[in-house]
């Protein structure tokens, strides 16, 4: 029942960083939560204080309904994953996995039950009698972990622990991981600054910036409804593509005017942007949201001049300039006649367009809510 | 592949060139002839320990050869009590210093205290003063301590060194910090992580300030002469001088002394070398 909530947790670091700023979270028991944001946000902060690495400036963190602020790293009944690894380079595998267990008195018997359970399930029985310096780094991620199961903790906290490996370990010990929180059940935090590791581990995702929480949700209702421009553009490859612009009403429609093309929003949403008509906003269209134009397409088309075309296979990915000469990305179906150079029509779905107001709050800070996230 | 091969006999082919091109050469003459030159006061102090008194006036090469130098050596002085009383020095010296400063080094790049970087610099500071300066406040603390003329006064004031302290902490903070804090988090106390991961991670460095120790204190001359009143205290830098003192001057006997006195030294080199060459490198490349 390892459930930790964060309270108003707030870090500043000596020279007033302000690193994180009064966050709010609640991680359920056995939930896989993933912490993405870009590099300095307070996402490895965050961990570090819930480890016990990092004073509390302010705020409480709760571990299984007890405040943990004053309590030693030790006394948390928490494991750690960093992204070098850490592992102690003068002792061996099994030492390395036996070391926590070593010193919390267990007995040789069960150390020596538990370090071959964990080679086990990790695939690295045959290591054990190495020392790190000569594993590879998959390898040296298995055991990091290893250590970290031994102990059967009440939580994992991952910092980054995918980062130092090629793309194809990387996608393959994620599988991995996910696996393992699905045999072993265990809350767990895992940091990431990749939005794609993010996705597919996490049951559900925070998104930071500057230390503030911009969303937490599942990865579909990031993906989907991203509460503000900046989860929006982050969530997503290619990136979301960002218009600006103006909301009109015309012929008893609500539109986005692009300058040179209007883009008519669906009835369904026309509530939500009612009071937006007549100002400036920005519109989110994904990549994949975005058709080369045929006869069944009668609105919302955009001619666009193909700059590059990247072929993936099944799908294309465009760098197209608008009418106005906005640089945008669409991913289509493949098909002949996308070549670069030639100028083709993009059919916007704008079900799926999003519309961020434009605007500063009482503080004076950028205001891009999306009017669409429920 | 082939290609692959083909870069790799290439740079192999400029290498050889590289090791025999003139500058080259130039270098190995010139190390050649320094190392021959600063081999030459030891050869001198060889050949002059096999002289005889009136040999060691007149001629380079010994005109006799007297290997009863080294007997006489053992007849004149108490030359096994100096040897005994340099080494338990020097290893009582070596053992407390690595110890303390080792402690020092740790709480210099590990704990966290307010005003950690400020001490510290003031302890580099202290390398500053040359150590003659520190001669008379330091005899006058051993002599109100009640050490003079001890084992005690010969060890205490080197138990603690500042350098020493550096040279570790230097050491310690290229250990990554995430393995202390795996280890924290792993449930060691400050006293584990210091004993089970900072200390066996040091060892290099250890090692080398171990040797340094030693062999500095082995040689100390000063700090026993003004110390040491008793025959029985004496090192051997301060036994050895029987032999040039108002008691006369037999320079083949001091020699002879010398020679023998070297021998532990030697020992050391040779066990350690790598670890002395490397040891230099951290003091050359980490300043
Ligand atoms: N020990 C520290 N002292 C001062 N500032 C720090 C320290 N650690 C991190 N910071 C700052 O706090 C912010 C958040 O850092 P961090 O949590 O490491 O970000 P992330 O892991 O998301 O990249 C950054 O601006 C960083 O520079
Ligand atoms: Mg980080």
């Amino acid at each position: 029942m390892a459930e930790i909530v964060l309270t108003k947790v707030k870090k500043v670091y000596p020279g007033d960083v302000l690193a994180v700023r009064d966050i709010d979270l609640k991680i359920n028991d056995k939930e896989f939560v993933v912490l993405v944001g870009p590099s300095g946000c307070g996402k490895s902060t965050i961990l570090r204080m819930v480890a016990g690495l990092e004073e509390i400036t302010a705020g409480t963190i709760e571990i299984e309904n007890r405040v943990v602020n004053n309590i030693a790293p030790k006394n948390r009944d928490i494991a750690m994953v960093f992204q070098d690894y850490a592992l102690y380079p003068h002792m061996t595998v099994r030492k390395n996995i036996a070391f926590g267990l070593k010193l919390r008195k267990y007995a040789r018997e069960e150390i020596e039950k538990r370090v071959q359970e964990a080679g086990r399930i990790l695939g690295i029985s045959e290591l054990l009698d190495r020392k790190p310096r000569a594993l590879s780094g998959g390898q040296r991620q298995r055991v990091a972990v290893g250590r970290a199961i031994v102990r059967h903790p009440k939580a994992f906290l991952f910092d980054e622990p995918l980062s130092n490996l090629d793309a194809r370990l990387r996608t393959e010990m994620r599988a991995e991981l996910k696996r393992l929180h699905g045999r072993l059940q265990t809350t767990t935090i895992y940091v990431t600054h990749d939005q794609e590791e993010a996705m597919t581990l996490g049951d559900r995702i925070v998104v930071l910036k500057d230390g503030i929480i911009h969303q937490v949700g599942t990865p579909l209702e990031i993906y989907f409804q991203p509460v503000d421009r900046f989860v929006g553009g982050f969530v997503g490859t290619p990136p979301m593509n960002f218009l600006n612009g103006k909301l009109v009403a015309e012929n008893g429609g609500v539109m986005f005017d692009e300058g040179t093309v209007k883009l008519v929003l669906p009835q369904n949403k026309h509530t939500a942007v009612e009071d937006m008509v007549g100002k400036d906003a920005v519109l989110g269209v994904r990549p994949e949201t975005m058709h080369v134009a045929d006869s069944a397409h009668s609105e919302n088309i955009m001619p666009v001049h193909v700059d590059v075309s990247e072929p993936l296979g099944e799908n294309t990915d465009l760098y197209v300039s608008t009418a106005s000469n906005k640089s945008v990305v669409a991913r289509v179906e493949s098909h002949p006649g996308l070549e670069m150079g030639k100028d083709i029509k993009l059919a916007v779905d704008m079900e799926a367009a999003h519309v961020f107001e434009v605007g500063a709050d009482a503080k004076n800070r950028t205001v891009e809510h999306s009017r669409f996230a429920s | 592949m082939a290609n692959a091969n083909d870069v790799a006999a290439a740079k192999t082919g400029a290498h050889i060139e590289a090791r025999y091109s003139i500058g080259h050469l130039i270098v190995y003459i010139t190390l050649v002839a320094l190392a021959l030159f600063f081999l030459l006061p030891f050869i001198w102090q060889v050949l002059t320990s096999f002289k005889t008194l009136l040999d060691t006036e007149r001629t380079i090469w010994p005109s006799v050869w007297v290997p009863r130098n080294y007997l006489k050596v053992f007849e004149q002085i108490r030359f096994g009590r100096y040897f005994f009383n340099s080494i338990f020095v020097a290893l009582w010296v070596t053992t407390l210093q690595v110890t303390t400063s080792s402690f020092a080094a740790f709480a210099f790049s590990r704990l966290k205290w307010p005003g950690r970087d400020k001490v510290f610099l003031l302890y580099l500071a202290t390398m500053m003063i040359p150590p003659v300066v520190l001669m008379i406040p330091n005899f006058w603390i051993i002599m109100r301590l009640g050490l003079y003329n001890s084992y005690a006064g010969l060890i205490v004031p080197a138990a603690f060194s500042a350098f020493g302290t550096f040279l570790l902490r230097q050491f310690m903070m290229t250990i990554p910090s995430s393995l202390d804090e795996a280890a924290t988090i792993d449930g060691a106390t400050e006293w584990q992580v210091f004993t089970d991961i900072i200390l066996p991670l040091a060892r290099p460095g250890i090692i080398v300030l171990s040797i340094f120790t030693f062999m500095g204190n082995y040689r100390s001359f000063f700090w026993p002469l003004i110390l040491i009143k008793d025959d029985a205290l004496r090192t051997l830098p301060i036994g050895l001088m029987y032999f040039d003192s108002v008691y006369g001057q037999q320079i083949n006997l001091l020699m002879a002394g010398s020679v023998m006195s070297i021998v532990p030294l030697v020992i050391v080199f040779v066990i350690f070398q790598r670890q002395i060459i490397s040891g230099i490198q951290i003091g050359a490349v980490k300043g």
